[in-house]
């Protein structure tokens, strides 16, 4: 079992969601996020005073996946979220050790 | 005398300084009134041939029903001009953590000085007196009436506004004497103590609104004795907030971290409804000062318009070219601007002469908000100044260039509007000046640098925004 969690531009999610939805995923938890990377920030100017805005928005996604779907879920949030300008995000891979659906007490590869 | 009841001492003298002017005042201003107010506007002469020089009992048949409807109508836009208008304008700008203190600044100020208005300040600005303040003879509205009669009602009307009831007067003053002090508060947002906030504007309003006003308006105050033309308050309202809110600005000085941190404003929908509810507004405030429903009335509704429109887009391709990008605050703040010039000159100018006045203010009010500011290092925050007394210099002065006799009546001087002009500046700048340095040596100007960082609305208020 794997965690996939994805870093993407906000107007992307719906692109995103229907995306993984077609591979088989069942559940994604999104979250507003800040932060910055080679896009960096951008400035803003009131009556002459510039900001320099650092941390731009991002929504980040989290998806669990049993091994099968790991490398089709990737490849559908690359794909559905790219642009191909600076700023489009990342995704990020790590092991889940464990997984438990509270309702039912499933554990593990059930549970997902 | 140990340091603070010196300073109360001081206080109290100062309060104590209009009624000694209003005292002396009767003989001498009795004798030069009667001349200017007889040679002064024909409308006035022929409507009441007597021409009052003082409020009178009149027959209800002497009253306009157009102009009074006219003015009641006004009344409530002024008023709506400072809340929500202004109180929105000005709590978009600041930060979140101040959005709720900034509102209640322009609210607590529509309270207070209507208590004082009804007080003394009424009285002191609109009754005849000397040449610098009006009597007390209209303490706490003494002998402003509305008398139900068996054949005829009977009702007073003020000496400057004949064909409407002096209470509809002294409420559509009332709301100018409002919006004035709460204009000042963009001058030192984020950091005044309420306590602090409420004495200062309790004070200015007594000692500096109601002595510009009477000097500007009444026809025994020696600036309307001298020629100088201000039609709705560009010199009474914008020069005197704007000067008053430099005065603040230095005495209680940068915001913590200013210059350091960054201080965007944290929401400009509200500051854009606050824009628009004063441009609308405003309408009531210029064509209102007609204080009739009439043609010159009709003239200064479209100078406003004309105005505001040519200052929004000065100020916005103003920035445009120099900063890049035409932001929604550029475009909001040179409508104000544009709104702040065209006041003194609305109903002396036609629609031309209020397009270039409305040009010029916008860029003029563009640089000194965004260039002379940084440049001289002080923390107007709201641009209070380089808004309102900036805005409110240049039209001030471009009355006298553009004034139009076929219009007004009236002959425009830049040597006379000068002499408002500086009058004003002198006269408001040092007295606000002593009256916030009295307080901040008393119970002190600032909040606690705690305070400040926790934001005035949980820190004074007990409340916050989420």
């Amino acid at each position: 079992m794997k965690l996939i969690t994805a870093i993407i531009k906000p107007f992307k999610l719906d692109d995103v969601r229907k995306a993984i939805s077609d591979v088989g995923v069942q559940g994604v938890t999104v979250t507003e996020v800040r932060g910055f990377g080679r896009q960096r920030g951008h400035t803003e100017i009131y009556r002459g005073a510039e900001y320099m805005v650092e941390f731009i928005p991002k929504t980040k996604i989290e998806v669990a996946v049993i091994d099968a779907l790991v490398d089709p879920v990737i490849d559908a949030i690359a794909k559905s979220a790219q642009t191909g300008k600076v700023g489009d995000g990342k995704i990020f891979v790590s092991d889940l050790a464990h997984v438990v659906r509270i309702r039912t007490g499933e554990r593990d590869e059930g549970a997902i | 005398m140990s340091k603070p009841s010196r300073w109360v001492c001081a206080l109290m003298l100062l309060l104590s300084m209009p009624v000694v002017w209003a005292d002396d005042a009767p003989a001498s201003a009795a004798s030069t009134a009667a001349a200017p107010a007889a040679t002064e506007a024909p409308a006035a002469a022929a409507a009441a041939p007597a021409g009052p020089t003082e409020p009178v009992l009149v027959g209800a048949d002497k009253i306009s029903a157009g102009d009074t409807a006219w003015m009641l109508t006004s009344t409530a836009l002024v008023l709506m001009m400072t809340i929500p208008g202004l109180a929105l304008f000005y709590a978009g700008m600041v930060r979140k953590k101040n959005i709720l203190a900034t509102l209640m600044q322009s609210f607590a100020c529509t309270c207070i000085v209507t208590i004082l208005w009804w007080v003394i300040g009424y009285s002191w600005a609109f009754t005849p007196g000397n040449g610098f303040i009006g009597g007390s003879t209209r303490w706490l509205m003494n002998g402003m009436a509305f008398v139900h009669g068996d054949t005829e009602n009977k009702l007073t009307v003020s000496h400057l506004a004949l064909t409407i009831p002096e209470t509809v007067y002294a409420m559509f003053q009332m709301t100018f004497a409002i919006i004035t002090p709460a204009l000042i508060t963009g001058a030192f947002a984020e950091r005044m103590k309420f306590s602090a906030l409420l004495i200062f504007m309790s004070v200015w309003s007594l000692v500096v609104y109601a002595p510009i006003a009477h000097m500007v308006w009444e026809p025994t105050g020696w600036l309307n004795l001298k020629g100088v033309l201000d039609y709705a308050g560009g010199t009474v309202v914008h020069i005197n907030a704007g000067i008053a809110a430099l005065a603040s600005c230095l005495v209680i000085g940068k915001r913590t971290g200013y210059g350091k941190e960054a201080m965007p404003p944290h929401n400009l929908s509200l500051t854009f409804i606050g824009a628009s509810l004063l441009w609308v507004g405003w309408f009531g405030f210029n064509a209102g000062s007609a204080v009739a429903a009439d043609g010159r009335a009709g003239m200064a509704m479209l100078a406003t318009q004309m105005a505001t429109a040519a200052a929004a887009l000065g100020w916005m391709f103003a920035e445009w070219i120099s900063k890049g990008k035409p932001s929604v605050l550029g475009i909001a703040s040179g409508a104000v601007a544009g709104l702040v010039a065209i006041t003194p000159a609305s109903g002396f100018v036609g629609p031309t002469a209020a397009v270039i006045i409305g040009l010029v203010a916008g860029v003029i009010c563009y640089v000194a908000a965004t260039s002379l500011k940084h440049a001289l290092g002080y923390d107007d925050s709201l641009d209070a100044f380089g808004v309102h007394g900036i805005g409110g210099i240049v039209g001030a002065l471009l009355t006298g260039v553009f004034a139009s006799k076929e219009i007004s009546g009236s002959e425009g001087s830049v040597v006379t509007q000068l002499w408002g002009v500086g009058t004003t500046v002198v006269y408001g700048f040092i007295l606000s000046y002593v009256i916030l340095l009295v307080i901040d040596k008393t119970i002190g100007l600032r909040v606690s640098e705690e305070r400040e960082r926790e934001g005035l609305d949980i820190s004074l208020h007990g409340e916050s925004l989420e």
